[in-house]
Formats: C-alpha cells, structure tokens, sequence
C-alpha cells in the first residue's frame, strides 16, 4: 500500500499509471458494452463527421469509430498483455538457468536463440502466422516467439554479471544451495532491466500487432484492433486522415503510459530509494 | 622548470566553502601551495579533501558549488566568471589531475599513444613528431620500458600499476604548474604504491611541479610531502610542516589520524596447542585458459603452487603477499570458491574432499567468510536483519522471531544499532557494512573465519576499529581467523604466525614476532617496506625504517626468487626453529 502510495506520488508514477488506467478501463468497457455494434457497416453514413449519434465520426464502412477504438482496445490489450506472459516467464527461466548454469546449456541454448535473433522478429512472427493462420492466439504466440530470444539474453546477462558479485560468492560460502542463491540474491538483483524491457515490448507488440494486422496477417477484420484500424485507414490517409490519426493517438496513450509506469516502477523497485524501517 | 612566476604560491585557496543544497561540505578553508611543494591533504572520506580537489578545477559534481571565498591559481580566479575557453586551456595544462581509479580513468578504446598526445594537441602548437617524442620521454621517465611499442597499446594490457604510471606520464607530458593526485594509489596494493608515488614525485621535482596528494593514509604521504594538512568533517584542522604535524599534533583529530597510522603495539592471536584446526598440505590451484576454443590446447597457469600451511584452534594466522601472489586463490580453495588441482584441505581432522557430501557440508557450516569489499558483499536488495540472519539459515531449530533476535543481538556484538537491522545497505558507510559483514559471518559461532583483506578497503581509523573489533570478538568467540592481506603491518597486530607468499609459493614462514624482527627473505623485506609506518622515534613521531634486503644468499644456498622464473627448484629450509624461507635447490 505504502509502496503504491510512492509510485503513485511521482509525477511520472502518477502520469504513467492514469494513462495505462484510462487504457484498460477502456479496454475492460470496450469488452462488454460499446454505443454502437462495432461490426455493423451502415453504407449510407460513411465517413460521417462527428456528430451526437457518433461522437468520433464513421469509417469507410459507415461504422462507428468510437465503438471500434473501444473493442479495438479490448483486443490490442489482451494480445499485448497475453504477448508479455510467455517471453517474460519463459525468458527469465531459461536466462536465469543459461546464466547461472553455465556449460552446454548455455552454449545450446545461446546457439538456438541467436539463430532465432538472426531473423528479424517481425519475420518470424510473419512466417508463424503464414502457418497457424490469422487469428487472435496465433498472434499472441508468434509474437511470443519472436519476443523470447531478447528477454533470455537480457536476463542471461543480468544473470552472468550479478554471478560476480561478492555477496553471491558470500551466499555459496555459507552453504546455501544454489538454487536458494538464484532466487533469494541473484534474480531480485536482475530486475531493473527486465522491467525496462518488458515496458518496451508492451509498445512494441501494439506496433508489431498493427504491422501484423497492415499485412493482413493480424487480427482478421471485421474484428477490430488498434493495428488493423490503423491498417484499414490507410486506403483513405489523405482524404480522411482522421482514421488513421485516432488509432495512432491510441496506441501512443498506451506507450507514453507503459514507458512512464516502467521507469517509475523500476525506480521505485530500486532499494536505494526505500525508506528504512526504522529512522535513527 | 615550469614556467613559474616569481615566489609567489602556486595556488591560494581564501575562505573557501562548499555547499551541497544548502548542506555545507568544505568549510572556511584557507590553504596555499609553493611553486614545486608537495602537499599532502589527509582526511577520511566524506571530510571534503577531494571537494577542494575538484573546487580548484571547477569540476565539482552536480549540485555541489562554491558558495563562499576564492580560489586563485596564478592571479587567475577560478571560481569567479572566468570564461569556459579560459578555464578549459588551465585545466590539463595548467593544473593536471590524477584520479584514484587507474582501471576507469583511461579510455578502453584508444590506445595509449592517442590518449598521451590528445591534451597535448589541444593545448600545444607543437607538431606530432615532437607531440611523439616528448610522449616518449615522458613514459621514460615513468620508467615503463619499451617506450615505443607501448604507444601502441590498449590500457587493458597494462596492470594498474602500469596503468597510473601512464596517467601520470600523460598528465605530467603538459608540465603543468599543479597537479592534483586524488588518492591515486588507493587502488594499488602496498609495493606498487611506493613505486608508483616515488615516480610522482621524482617526474614532478624533475618538472618542478607542485603536487596536492589528496589521500586518507597519513603514513603513506607522510614520506613525501613537505606540508600536511588534515581535514575533519569539511573544516582543516591543521596544517603545517610535515615534521611539525607528525611530532607536535596540535588538533585532537590530527592525533586521532596518527594513532590510527600506528596502530599501537601488535597483539597476536595465539591459538591452542595440539591438533590443527585447518591443515592445507600440497595445495595447487591452475587456471585453465583456452586457446582458440580449445583447439590450440590449453594455457594452465599456476596459482597457488604446493601450499601447505596450519592454523591451530583460536589462533590468527596471516597470509601475506601482493595482489597476484595467490593469497586470495587460497582462500577462495578452502571456500570451495575455486577447484583445487591437488592437494588436500583437512578441516577439524577431515579431509574436505574425501569425506560424504553431507559430513563436508556439516563441516563447512563451521567455517565462514569475510571479504574484502563491503559495496559488494551485501546483497544491495536486502534489509541488514535479513543478511545477518543469513548465516542462521541452516540451524532449523530456530523459529523466525529467534533469528530476528539473534541477527539484532550480533549487530549489537559488533557495536551497531540493533534498528539498523531494518535499513538497506547502501544507508551504510564501509566501515558500517564490514561490521554487517562479521556479523553475518559469526552469527553461527563459527570455529574458521577467513578474512579476505577485510579492512583494506576502509579508511585507516576505520581500519583500526575493525582490527580491535575482531580482536575482542575474538576474545568473546574464540574463533580462529586466516587472515589475508597485502599489508604486513595489518597482519602483524592480530596473527600469531605469518605465512609470506608470492607468485603462488611460500616465501617465508614463522612466528610473527620473529619475522618481523628478523625478515629473511628478500621479497618479505620489500613488502615490508613497502606498507610505511609511523613510529615513535627519538624526536617524537618518524617513519619506521626497514634495512634494506641482505645478499641474495642465505649461508650457502640461495634465495628461491619467483621473478626470475618459477621453475627453479624450490624447498623451504627451516633458518631458526618454526621459521621457514623458501631457498633455491633440490633438498
């Protein structure tokens, strides 16, 4: 409590977390309950200017935009959030292991992740989805997998580094197993950059999503997105640049607000700024 | 010769005051260098001796500024508005500053002749071959060899001795009427220390430069400078001549400083007869590097290379030699830190490699670690109750609150606040976290400790409270301590016998007492002298002498010297009873 209150008190805490709030609370709305069917094409109203009935206009379909950003936050935030999960889990269990295991493990395991990183990770996730088909889950694990190298050699690294210390080394003289020196000394010691990259990567699966959805291979319309609501504007950018405008604003509140959350968030994890328990 | 400008200081420091926010860090501080003097500036850290240093630069760290008094170099005025271009060209030419980090303070990625010539270029009109040259004559008067290949070469291929020689070459190729040395051997262990400080001030005599050696060790700069002065918590408390403030101490904090360098009369550990408590007997330890991954074989170099030694119950052993002499390695072997190639270390009668893996666990409960960097042997995410506690964590038969208990009651035992148990480490100074770090290692009332230079990071009056702090816990505990440290002086207030060594072999061995009487060996001699002391002498306060070394000869064999390549035969003879000195030949 006391630990959000903190956050909360800095002015890049409270900015990142009213914008990733006004984010999700859209996102959690846009799941259940939109003004308008944010499917049903209405061709006699296309590109209708805002007005009561569509407080953000129309699109090219004569559909209500506002419905669409609304559901189309559902699904980018549901892909971007369920994207984190596997490379951040998966990641840190496999670098932490590399890392601190050492030996052929680590030498497999680098060797299969820097072929994967030879690719470009958009590249990989284009050839996934050419195999699974477009759709909501496929996205999410070619995504995962195009994710996964980056979050194991930066966990790896953070692994390998804070193995030098000397408290690590002081754990080991004290008889502690090594599994019990990973979690309890190394891993809380890896955080801050993991925290940092896992910001970064909610913005990049929100890009990588549209650029999924601009080729075609994203989210399959009707079904809205932010990517591909951006990718069907694209037609129409010069007559009617507010399409592709809205879409855009959305994803960058989302980005400004995850960079500003991460960088309070790995500040405040930082224990140089925790007050001591007791005061002398 | 600089070009001076008549007799006048070099440098005049009026009033000067320096604030941090509105926290005061130098306060009302008036001091004055001669053209060609040496003034060693001593206080411990955080009294603001290396604010001054940076004040005279005016490259003081973010927030900080001189918010009283004056600080006039040559008639320039260096805090008031002097202009950017100004006091750009007096920096490195002018005034030159050497740092305490010689591994941070060179840039990795330029070699060294570029790095040499670049002040050089921006300060001279002078064309590269003569830019060369003078480089040359410079790194020849740091007496590096080989001068010209050296140009060539990237600063990791140098040690860190070799490293601020270079520093010190570049910044004296200006012949700069200043130079500012902040604690520029800290970082050195003990004999190259006094090489290096000899090359500072022969280069600077040789270029009549006027030096302010800013470091925390009294006795260290005591030889060298011609005035001292002391700082205490942002204020100078004296200043004078360097005989003046060693033999007639005016300030009770200058006297505190000079206690501290003496270190009092040694007061050996002695342990109990019988049965040893640790026994190394043949200990080799290799490193392994690989060539080509492999391919092109390995290059095994030898660490630690047939090292027997005995530390009995409750008794303090030292282990002493420069850094690369494989007194850590040691240390590290007996902690299972590092695989040893041969050779058996028996603990409490057991050998630690030929018993269960749960008997050696068992044993190795009893045997704890202290190390040499207090930033970072403290796990940083951890409250200090928590770290202490640590070291009970494999005795189940305690509840948490017991822990709790026990963790408060050992901060207490090493003369911290018990509510430090809730604060993180980084709130803490070095001296405060050593102190953490005993804690930690004797909480579960060990019967081996092994101090990996424990205080030679610290502040020397710091130093001295750990020493008297393991000595009464000593006393308390009953432990026995393997005592590693480059410092021979160190070694000798605690440990009952000695044990020297050097390029991973035993040099000599013996009582303490009677080594430090009697040093035999060629190498314990100069690492005695290289670590200087102060003692009382005749006219108060001096610098303790040690005779130079003997022949190399002692009777009829010679001294085994590693220097001159290892693979000579090697034997330890017995010179006096329990007194051991390694000679060259076959047994």
């Amino acid at each position: 409590m006391i630990f959000a209150k903190r956050l909360l008190g800095k002015a890049n805490g409270l900015t990142g977390a009213l914008l990733i709030g006004l984010v999700f609370c859209t996102a959690l709305l846009g799941s259940v309950y939109t003004p308008h069917d944010p499917l049903k094409s209405d061709l006699l109203n296309r590109f209708a200017a805002a007005s009561p009935a569509h407080p953000l206009g129309t699109d090219m379909f004569g559909r209500d935009i506002l419905s669409r950003l609304m559901r189309g936050a559902w699904v980018s935030v549901s892909i971007g959030l369920g994207t984190l999960v596997i490379p951040v889990l998966l990641g840190t269990f496999l670098g932490a292991a590399a890392g601190f295991l050492r030996g052929w493990f680590d030498r497999l395991l680098i060797m299969v992740l820097d072929a994967l990183m030879a690719f470009p990770g958009l590249l990989i996730a284009l050839g996934l989805m050419a195999v699974i088909g477009p759709n909501r889950y496929g996205v999410i694990l070619a995504l995962s997998v195009a994710y996964l190298p980056a979050v194991t050699r930066v966990v790896r690294g953070a692994v390998l580094s804070v193995s030098q210390s000397e408290y690590v080394e002081a754990s080991a003289t004290m008889g502690n197993s090594r599994l019990y020196t990973l979690i309890v000394h190394v891993l809380p010691n890896c955080m801050a950059p993991l925290i940092v990259l896992t910001t970064m990567m909610f913005g990049w699966v929100l890009l990588a999503e549209s650029a999924l959805s601009f080729l075609g291979l994203g989210v399959p319309p009707p079904e809205p997105s932010w990517g591909n609501i951006l990718a069907e504007a694209k037609a129409h950018l010069v007559r009617y640049p507010v399409l592709g405008l809205l879409p855009g604003l959305c994803i960058s509140i989302a980005l400004l607000g995850v960079n500003l959350l991460g960088d309070a968030l790995r500040d405040e994890l930082d224990p140089k700024s925790a007050p001591s328990k007791e005061v002398i | 010769m600089g070009n001076g400008t008549g007799t006048g200081p070099v440098l005049s420091i009026e009033d000067l005051e320096i604030c941090f926010g509105s926290a005061p860090v130098v306060k009302s501080v008036n001091l004055s260098v001669a053209p060609g003097e040496i003034l060693a500036l001593v206080g411990e850290s955080g009294s603001g001796k290396s604010m001054i240093g940076r004040a005279i630069l005016g490259l003081l760290p973010g927030g900080g500024r001189v918010s009283r008094g004056r600080v006039a170099f040559r008639g320039h005025e260096m805090t008031g508005a002097l202009p950017p271009r100004e006091l750009r060209r007096l920096r490195g030419k002018e005034i030159g500053l050497v740092f305490q980090e010689p591994l941070s303070s060179l840039n990795p990625n330029m070699r060294i002749g570029e790095q040499m010539c670049e002040a050089m270029r921006e300060h001279t009109d002078l064309n590269p071959a003569q830019i060369r040259d003078r480089a040359l004559e410079m790194l020849r008067q740091v007496r590096l060899d080989d001068a010209e290949r050296l140009l060539n070469r990237y600063p990791h291929e140098f040690s860190g001795g070799m490293r601020q020689r270079i520093m010190i070459a570049s910044v004296m190729m200006l012949k700069p009427a200043l130079l500012i040395a902040d604690e520029p051997t800290t970082a050195l262990d003990a004999v190259v220390q006094k090489e290096v400080l000899d090359i500072m001030a022969e280069v600077a005599r040789a270029n009549g430069t006027a030096i302010i050696l800013i470091s925390h060790d009294l006795a260290v700069v005591a030889a060298y400078a011609a005035r001292i002065a002391v700082m205490d918590k942002g204020c100078l408390v004296e200043a004078g001549s360097a005989a003046a403030v060693l033999c007639r101490p005016q300030h009770p904090y200058t006297r505190k400083l000079l206690a501290a360098a003496q270190l009092g009369a040694p007061e050996p550990v002695k342990g109990a007869a019988g049965a040893p408590l640790l026994s190394l007997e043949g200990l080799q330890v290799e490193f392994a590097e690989r060539r080509f991954f492999g391919l092109l074989g390995e290059r095994r170099t030898q660490a630690v290379q047939d090292v027997s030694l005995t530390v009995q119950p409750g008794e303090f052993v030292g282990l002493a030699g420069e850094s690369g002499s494989g007194k850590s390695t040691i240390g590290r072997a007996i902690g299972k830190l590092v695989t040893k190639a041969a050779g058996r270390i028996v603990f409490d009668g057991h050998d630690l490699g030929g018993c269960s893996a749960a008997e050696e666990r068992r044993l190795r409960q009893r045997i704890r670690f202290v190390f040499q960097d207090p930033f970072s042997s403290l796990n940083p995410r951890m409250r200090i109750g928590r770290i202490v506690a640590e070291g009970l964590r494999h005795d189940r038969s305690l509840s948490a609150d017991e822990r709790r208990a026990r963790a408060e009651d050992m901060l207490e035992a090493v003369g911290l606040p018990r509510a430090m148990a809730g604060r993180f480490p980084h709130a803490l100074s070095g001296g405060q976290r050593q102190r953490v770090a005993i804690a930690r290692a004797l909480i579960s009332r060990p019967d081996l400790i092994i101090a990996d230079e424990p205080v030679s990071a610290l502040d020397v009056t710091v130093q001295a409270q750990i020493l008297a702090l393991l000595k009464s816990l000593q006393r308390e505990y009953g432990f026995a301590c393997l005592f590693i440290s480059h410092d021979l002086h160190i070694v000798e207030q605690l440990c009952a016998r000695l044990y020297v060594l050097h390029k991973g072999r035993i040099m000599e061995q013996g009582e303490t007492g009677t080594l430090f009487a009697a040093p035999r060996h060629p190498y314990t001699r100069r690492l005695m002298s290289a670590s200087p002391r102060l003692e009382s002498g005749p006219g108060g306060l001096q610098l303790a002498q040690v005779g130079p070394a003997d022949a190399a000869q002692d009777g009829e064999s010679a001294f085994f010297d590693a220097t001159g390549g290892s693979e000579a035969p090697y034997r330890l003879a017995e010179a006096a009873p329990g007194h051991f000195v390694a000679l060259r030949g076959a047994a």
